[in-house]
């Protein structure tokens, strides 16, 4: 009897043993996919990059910033299209940015209860998303169909519309992560609501809302779709905002998909500082950012 | 996380305000109000630059697979498809390995690893559109040819039905290669907003878990992932939308070929690479037109797929802070 019974219990403990090992292989084979994903996307990281600092720095030099874009066939430099997308994006920071603060505080300091803030909200993070091919189209219809022309007013408008949402997104949270205790402080002081805004809520953002800032500045460094029917491109170097304008983007795009190999190695060029301007942005702005979520 | 509900005073609205204030009231409900003004302003002039198109060729346009600037005959379904299988590819791909990298974030990895890990993948999600383009034509597309595409064909090419996805020449640029250089810009998003939400999953429910023995694997599948499938799925749709709009990467590897066909290896065009490619060469109103139909259908399946996105990210947060 006891023999039997010792015999069952050893043949349940042999299959519940199984069971286990069974599970403990799945979970190691679970595990290890998921290492060889995280591997997986690692790769794909340092291969990108691997590509465009090795291209783009065989066609780096001084010339760059000395000469603007070539004819085909001829060699140059890239200084129109650099300066180019310098003047749209500070023209895009200067009509975003502000637009972009005062709706952010807008959504942060009307208690978020009103549904015009909670629509707001709902719509500025579908535009954060929204491809920005479309953003171009519409920027099209409104500015340059109007003004029969591509211009670099187009082209920084198109930016701006991108800038947008996210000084907003930003703008919204940083300002609803300041404490209370210190808007009370100054409203019981008798600040107006402006003063209380402009002198105590913005100076404690402030780190927050420059991080927002700078992602902005970075997403738009990069964006090439809102600008192939806005600012098209300009061949020669030009200051006019309200004339078609060479910019950083575009001129890869053209660039990279020509025959010639002056072209193609002035795009491999614009690619490594384009990603090297935008790599080294969003790492600052995180660097930023990291002691306040500590 | 957005939307964690933080408890902030109420600015006592109904205080008679200085002029200065009424006027700083007035200066932020306008700018949020512009906010809303672009979205709707965008969809309206989207929808009227598209009217002459809609009208021209009525319902047709949806199922039309023409497209010949010569005739003047526009059909979107080519594009549509493009855009679709694309993303069907990319997506396909992008939530197993999005997945995966959530799981070694938060399961596997050590502590001291997760943060340097976590923020090379979101690296990825930095780098413009345009260098995924170039790398995707140059690097990427090569080596597809070279290497994947004549394997995939030996090996799933007989295979009855799925066969045809992989028959064909081994060209690197088409619609696979466009699917999985997507999937690789999609993946910092959707593995973020997993990581995240696998994050919030309170630490009573895991402890649980694995106090009845669970193993890693079947803490994060039985309770993990049941605990926030909604966020989850809002992830891969805020992905999707990602995937569905993306353009100049497309562009770049797609080949703007507008006919249909079956093969995953062949060209194909995308709603967004075909406005990038044909925009500014588009020398008739009609053609133009066109184009902007495109891209207003583009924005109505975009607005659904994100603001679903939204709504499902919005009823994790809403449940949790209930908790």
């Amino acid at each position: 009897m006891r023999a039997d019974g010792e015999m069952r219990a050893s043949g349940e403990m042999r299959a519940s043993g199984a069971r286990m090992l069974r599970r403990q292989a799945v979970n190691a084979l679970a595990l290890g996919l998921a290492s060889l994903a995280t591997l997986a996307g690692l790769i794909a990281l340092v291969w990108i990059l691997a590509t465009i600092l090795i291209n783009g720095a065989a066609a780096l030099g001084p010339h760059l910033f000395t000469r603007a874009t070539p004819p085909p066939g001829s060699e140059g430099g890239l200084l129109n299209a650099l300066l180019g997308s310098v003047m749209m994006t500070a023209l895009a920071v200067l009509l975003g940015a502000p637009i972009g603060i005062l709706a952010g505080t807008h959504l942060a300091e009307s208690g978020g209860r009103r549904w015009i803030a909670a629509a707001v909200r709902f719509v500025n993070d579908i535009l954060l998303s929204a491809p920005s091919i479309v953003t171009g189209l519409f920027v099209y219809e409104i500015i340059v169909q109007p003004s029969g022309h591509f211009s670099g007013i187009a082209g920084a408008v198109a930016m701006a519309m991108v800038l947008l949402p996210v000084v907003v997104r930003t703008t919204d949270e940083t300002l609803r992560l300041v404490p209370v205790s210190l808007r009370e402080a100054a409203l019981a002081l008798g600040a107006p609501l402006w003063r209380m805004v402009l002198f105590v809520l913005y100076p404690a953002a402030r780190a927050g809302m420059l991080t927002g800032l700078l992602l902005g500045i970075a997403r738009i460094s990069g964006e090439t779709a809102p600008l192939l029917f806005t600012a098209l491109n300009n061949q020669y170097l030009s200051f006019d905002l309200a004339r078609p304008m060479a910019n950083m983007p575009v001129v890869i795009f053209q660039f990279a998909l020509s025959p010639y190999p002056a072209w193609q190695s002035l795009a491999w060029a614009g690619a490594l500082l384009m990603t090297l301007f935008v790599l080294l942005l969003s790492l600052g702005a995180r660097f930023m950012l990291r002691p306040r979520q500590g | 996380m957005s939307g964690m509900a933080i408890s902030r005073a109420e600015i006592p609205v109904r205080r008679v305000g200085p002029w200065g204030d009424r006027l700083f009231r007035l200066l932020l409900a306008g700018a949020a109000i512009l906010v809303l003004a672009l979205l709707g302003g965008a969809a309206l002039a989207i929808f009227w630059g598209a009217l002459p198109a809609f009208r021209h060729f009525g319902p047709a346009f949806l199922t039309g697979s023409a497209w010949d600037p010569v005739r003047q005959e526009f059909g979107a379904l080519v594009p549509i498809y493009g855009t679709l299988v694309t993303s069907a590819v990319a997506m396909a791909t992008a939530v197993p390995i999005s997945f995966g990298i959530a799981l070694f974030l938060t399961e596997v990895a050590p502590a001291w690893l997760r943060a340097p890990i976590g923020a090379a993948i979101e690296l990825l999600a930095g780098i413009p559109s345009i260098i995924y383009g170039m790398w995707g034509l140059f690097v990427f597309a090569p080596f597809m040819a070279d290497h994947v595409e004549p394997a995939l064909t030996a090996l799933l090419g007989p295979l009855p039905v799925l066969g045809v996805l992989f028959d064909g020449p081994p060209l690197g640029i088409g619609m696979l290669t466009a699917g999985l250089i997507l999937s690789i810009m999609v993946v910092p998003f959707i593995s973020s907003v997993m990581r995240d939400v696998f994050l919030l999953v309170p630490l009573t429910l895991r402890e649980a878990a694995v106090g009845l023995g669970a193993t890693r694997w079947e803490l994060v599948w039985r309770v993990v992932l049941p605990h926030t499938k909604s966020a989850v799925m809002g992830g891969i749709f805020l992905g999707l939308g990602r995937a569905l709009g993306e353009t100049m990467a497309v562009t770049f590897v797609l080949g703007n070929a507008h006919e249909f066909s079956p093969s995953l290896l062949m060209p194909s065009t995308s709603i967004a690479a075909a406005i990038a490619n044909e925009f500014t060469e588009a020398d008739s109103d009609l053609y133009r037109s066109s184009l902007i139909a495109l891209g207003f259908l583009l924005f109505a399946i975009t607005f659904v797929v994100l603001a679903l996105a939204k709504l499902l990210l919005a009823r994790l947060t809403a449940g949790e802070t209930r908790r």
